[in-house]
């Protein structure tokens, strides 16, 4: 079998307590290279929590997240030793969180936010890397001019697209999201989904976003997961689940939105 | 006779609705139907007997109850009743085009991406794609100045036209209709149904809801009759 014919993540039965309640319960799904899976749910359902587990953060008191490497098979990642799940963070996987302050620093330039990713993964040569955040800034519409300020004088927007640009530009396998849009106007969330959008198409990217804005799976996602009380209620294709909901809890949330 | 493309078997589909008391719609049950290739079928029945219910169904925008819709797809079939959602996708990119009654608009996205979509994604240049879109819409008289406009401020006529663009634009070997000439003048319906016919000639098997009856007449080979479904006593 090819890597093609695999999941590039498989996640089975995760579970995660806090003290005696169980924040992420009994998770599996399979992610395809490709795509994108949204994580809907009210706020506490375990939204977060799921996400930290599958990117590495959270260890999960029982479960499993393999992951189908580039050249070295399937590893749990739980069982790698830190120094390999740090280095797989590095090259293989991004994370976007909702406040752009946990996923930038604030203290240096935005060419040097992008810059340092890439410095983390092993580039040296000076030109190359100024060149390659220079792209990146333009790809998720930055003004070049901008290159040498820091995020603390960008608009949220623009943080936000940085922390993407930031996360893509070591051309990452799979992308976590916790409420990318989350902060933001409504229209420049709009601007966001759009440019999102086309990256994720672009670029064949593999995406778990969580966020509890049904309108954004929508637009972004293949599939969804519902989540309510730590457990998945529900899942599956996202225009059914959204236009067919079968769970009491998914019909609620779907009729509590004007339009999605 | 041509070979088959879908094939329908035992189909049954209600709504239950938890948010409302828990109750249920029942709207159809062991329903069978096959079409083949080249072939135009007409759903039939009253308002509300569950005409666009079972397109959705077909193209697996709802969820069914019990039976399979089997499709020919990449040499082999497929069921959408039980696929995986990327293989529905697949089916979707690959297999199966479904003209929804109304354009579903995505914010700032402009007509010619709208119908140049799906054959990008079947990864046709965008260069290519975005010239037959422009041909597409000029064919379904669409004038050029808002190919560059999102469609949200588009009349009902103008919005459906764009939504028929992007559902023959990538020629797929199953096409679903509901409804597509409802908003549209004789003109416009005149080239709708050429559309069809051209389709059909070259093999698509095509499931619609055709509300005018001429247009019905000129194009569908057969009436499907959706039976009053009687709630068991
Ligand atoms: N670090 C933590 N310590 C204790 N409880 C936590 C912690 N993180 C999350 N929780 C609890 O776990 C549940 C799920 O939280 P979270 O995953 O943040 O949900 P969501 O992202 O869907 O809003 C909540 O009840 C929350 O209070
Ligand atoms: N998403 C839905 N949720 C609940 N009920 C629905 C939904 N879609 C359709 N129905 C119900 O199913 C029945 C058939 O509707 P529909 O398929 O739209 O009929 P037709 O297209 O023949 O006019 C109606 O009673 C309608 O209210
Ligand atoms: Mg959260
Ligand atoms: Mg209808």
């Amino acid at each position: 079998m090819s890597a093609v014919d695999q999941p590039l993540l498989r996640v089975e039965s995760l579970t995660r307590y806090f003290g005696a309640r169980a924040a992420c319960r009994d998770v599996s799904f399979d992610l395809w290279p490709g795509e994108v899976m949204g994580v809907v749910g009210e706020s506490g359902s375990g939204k977060t929590t799921l996400l930290n587990c599958l990117s590495a953060r959270l260890r999960p008191d029982a479960g499993r997240v393999l992951y189908q490497t580039r050249h070295e098979g399937v590893v749990d990642i739980y069982d790698l030793r830190e120094a390999e799940r740090r280095l797989l963070m590095r090259t293989d996987w991004g994370l976007v969180h909702q406040n752009p302050r946990d996923g930038l620093r604030m203290g240096v330039s935005a060419g040097a936010n992008i810059g340092e990713r890439l410095m983390a993964v092993g580039a040296r040569h000076y030109g190359e890397i100024r060149d390659a955040a220079s792209a990146w800034l333009g790809r998720v519409e930055i003004d070049l001019s901008r290159i040498d300020d820091r995020p603390r004088a960008f608009s949220g927007g623009m943080q936000q697209r940085l922390q993407i640009a930031r996360n893509l530009v070591t051309a990452p396998r799979i992308v976590f999201m916790d409420e990318p849009t989350g902060g933001l106007d409504v229209s420049v969330q709009a601007r966001l989904l759009d440019l999102l959008r086309e990256l994720v198409r672009e670029l064949h990217l593999s995406v778990v976003i969580v966020t509890h804005d049904l309108a954004v799976v929508r637009l972004l996602a293949h599939r969804l997961l519902v989540m309510r009380q730590g457990e998945v209620v529900e899942a599956g294709l996202t225009d059914q689940v959204l236009d067919d909901p079968q769970h009491p809890y998914t019909q609620l949330l779907v009729s509590s939105v004007l339009q999605a | 006779m041509n070979e088959l493309a879908l094939e329908v078997g035992g189909l049954a589909k209600r709504f239950r609705l938890h948010t409302q008391g828990g109750v249920e719609i029942e709207v159809f049950r062991d329903l069978d139907l096959a079409v083949r290739a080249g072939e135009c079928v007409a759903l039939h029945g009253p308002s509300g007997c569950g005409k666009s219910t079972l397109l959705r169904a077909l193209y697996a925008n709802y969820a069914v109850d019990a039976g399979s819709i089997r499709v020919r797809h990449a040499k082999g079939w497929a069921d959408m009743a039980r696929a995986e959602p990327r293989a529905i996708l697949d089916v979707r990119r690959r297999t199966m085009g479904y003209v929804s009654q109304f354009l579903r608009v995505i914010p700032r996205v402009p007509a010619l991406e709208i119908v140049a979509e799906p054959l990008r994604q079947r990864g046709i240049a965008a260069e290519e794609a975005h010239s037959r879109a422009g041909a597409m819409l000029a064919r379904l008289n669409v004038p050029e100045r808002l190919w560059g406009l999102a469609p949200a401020t588009f009349s009902g006529g103008e919005q459906q036209r764009v939504n028929i663009a992007r559902g023959f634009i990538a020629e797929m070997p199953i096409l679903l209709l509901d409804e597509p000439t409802a908003a549209l003048d004789a003109a416009n319906r005149a080239v709708v149904a050429d559309l069809i016919l051209e389709r059909k000639r070259a093999g698509t098997a095509i499931v619609g809801i055709f509300h005018d009856a001429e247009i019905r007449a000129q194009v569908c080979d057969r009436l499907f009759e959706i039976a009053p479904f009687k709630v068991a006593a």
